[in-house]
């Protein structure tokens, strides 16, 4: 139970990198690298901030302005000095690998004295009366921090996806969609396609930091670790999601990607319980997601070969 | 041969008179417009080649010309798809020649050719339509960008195009056919009515059945809200029959212009006519140059 609380909780936290990378991905068509980076860079923000005795709420905001900030200048740098797209976004996130370091001052720092977002939540939970111990559910005992945090996390994102939900219908969000859709179009009702391409990059690295930021607070340190294969995790949610949702709408689609990135951490959950190497895992989660994008392929091409040829 | 060079003199004098934008406030006027593409290359085209022209408000020009005479450039000069090297282009009095494409979208809406460039396939049609509505206004001023009394309005203005599309707001605009996705994209340019009209070839691509569809709707809407229309097109068919004028250019320039009268009783034949000589001439200069060459060099 233990296991399953914590799985939901870190699912529901990763659950804004996969909207985040959905955003750059889906909506705006596009690969972004500046993920890896922007993930990392919340999560150090946030981190030196609550060091500093920043309360968590303040300090997961910042985490989101650093990812906005991180997005935002791979937009500038692809839109306006007219370097590709990959190459952009490799360029800020390689850039912020040493800035995080210089902010951190070293490799990692610890958040075990700090106000964090689950500890906060401990402290309600006991004060509004919470057993010290923890609560049984369905006859099985949960840890009493376990289970705060669960119930911190869910409206802290759960929130976060109600307003990502809200923007994608306002103008701005409409031209995002749009711009991603097709820019030739987007410019031909007088929107400022590379503006909102910028801006449309700010807010998906915005949710990555966000999630940085919360991430740190869950596991209670940062390292620069946290840099590595963020991206490759947010892929693993949108293709899970695409998996689970066929749905037409848009808020389907996005909560389509929490519940894909909640059931990726399930399984992680599970294949470490059943005695999966720690180590392995980002090759188990790279080796997923490429199962999960090729499986419909080959499925498709042989119900085209089960076919009688008719063109 | 030698009326069509009085015919661009005529056309020269009348730009003489009406030479401040200002005063004039023509819907839309060109000054002296010359481009060329790969310049310095090897595959330098000269696409442009001072090219003049000025719409009143209201007026409805065709554009015709074999391939590569510039038609089709002279209208993405109009729509700000690139920046001319010399000269001017005015909207309204407005000077916009260096002003980018996308705002100049907001005052002179363009169908592509292509049906699948002016829409986006993966928004619906509501959606599609919702973004043409707001044109004029940035999406950066934060607003709900589809509420019920726009949906409503949308679905209102679907329904004069008799198409049945109303009843399909909620689909994928790429899930539609090409002459569906014309028709609403024609809509789209003249939901807000806009200062220019550019349609650029914007039946080549569809089925016989839907351009005959398509083109009525043009006719219908143009003269419903008298939109000033620049219309560049491959058929000299709706070259004939719509608009009060017809340009003919040729090499990156506008080599004869019918007009008035001469524009009413024009035939298809005529044209034809007109281009059968522009090739013979053509003939002629590149054996009178190679007679030059050979008694030059």
């Amino acid at each position: 139970m233990n296991l399953l609380f914590g799985a939901l909780s870190m699912g529901l936290v990763l659950a804004l990198l996969g909207l985040g990378v959905y955003i750059s991905y889906r909506i705006l068509d596009t690969f972004d690298l500046t993920v890896d980076g922007s993930f990392a860079f919340g999560a150090v923000v946030a981190g030196v901030l609550l060091t500093r005795g920043l309360g968590s709420f303040w300090a997961s905001a910042a985490g989101f302005t650093a990812g906005m900030a991180a997005g935002a200048l791979s937009g500038v740098i692809h839109q306006r000095l007219g370097v590709s797209r990959l190459l952009s976004g490799l360029l800020v996130a390689t850039a912020l690998y040493s800035v995080d370091l210089v902010v951190m001052g070293g490799g990692d720092i610890s958040l075990a004295s700090t106000h964090t977002l689950p500890t906060q939540a401990f402290d309600l939970w006991q004060r509004f009366g919470g057993a010290e111990s923890g609560a049984r559910l369905f006859g099985i005992e949960v840890s009493a921090r376990t289970l705060a945090t669960f119930l911190a996390m869910l409206p802290a994102v759960g929130s976060a996806v109600f307003l990502v939900d809200r923007f994608f219908r306002t103008s701005l969000g409409l031209a995002m969609r749009a711009t991603g859709d097709n820019a030739q179009m987007a410019r031909s009702v007088g929107i400022d396609d590379a503006m909102v391409f910028i801006a449309g990059l700010a807010v998906s690295n915005g949710l990555v930091g966000l999630s940085g930021a919360l991430f740190a607070q869950y596991q209670g340190f940062v390292t620069i670790q946290m840099s590595i294969g963020m991206l490759v995790m947010g892929l693993a949610a949108v293709a899970i999601a695409e998996g689970l949702m066929r749905g037409r709408s848009l808020g389907r689609r996005i909560v389509g990607v929490v519940m894909g990135s909640i059931l990726l951490r399930l399984v992680v959950a599970l294949a470490l319980a059943a005695g999966l190497p720690a180590n392995t895992l980002k090759l188990v989660t790279a080796a997923l997601v490429l199962l999960v994008l090729v499986i419909p392929d080959v499925l498709r091409r042989r119900r085209h070969l089960a076919a009688p040829a008719n063109g | 041969m030698a009326r069509a060079t009085r015919d661009v003199s005529d056309l020269s004098h009348a730009f003489q008179y009406g030479a401040a934008p200002e005063s004039t406030a023509a819907a839309l006027e060109m000054r002296a417009v010359s481009h060329t593409f790969l310049s310095g290359s090897a595959n330098e085209v000269r696409a442009l080649k001072g090219v003049s022209l000025a719409l009143a408000p209201g007026d409805f020009v065709t554009v015709v010309g074999m391939n590569g005479s510039g038609k089709s450039t002279l209208l993405n000069a109009v729509a700000g798809t690139f920046q001319p090297d010399v000269g001017r282009i005015y909207v309204g009095g407005e000077d916009v020649t260096r002003q980018p494409e996308f705002l100049r979208a907001r005052q002179v809406s363009r169908v592509f050719q292509d049906p699948l460039k002016g829409t986006a396939p993966n928004l619906t049609v509501a959606e599609n339509l919702s973004l043409a509505l707001d044109r004029t206004r940035s999406p950066f001023a934060l607003r709900w960008a589809l509420t019920g009394a726009r949906r409503a309005e949308l679905r209102e203005r679907v329904a004069t195009l008799h198409l049945g599309l109303e009843d399909r707001m909620g689909a994928k605009i790429g899930t539609l056919s090409g002459g569906q996705r014309q028709a609403l994209t024609l809509l789209m340019a003249t939901l807000v009515k806009p200062k220019l009209l550019l349609l650029d070839e914007h039946t080549a691509a569809l089925d016989p059945r839907s351009v005959e569809q398509v083109v009525k709707l043009t006719e219908n809407v143009v003269s419903s809200q008298r939109l000033t229309t620049l219309m560049v097109t491959h058929s000299m068919h709706q070259a004939v029959r719509l608009g009060d004028r017809v340009l003919m250019m040729h090499r990156g320039r506008i080599v004869k212009e019918f007009r008035g009268r001469e524009k009413q009783q024009l035939r298809v034949e005529n044209l034809l006519a007109v281009f059968d000589q522009l090739r013979s001439m053509e003939a002629l200069d590149e054996s009178a140059a190679e007679m030059l060459k050979r008694l030059y060099v």
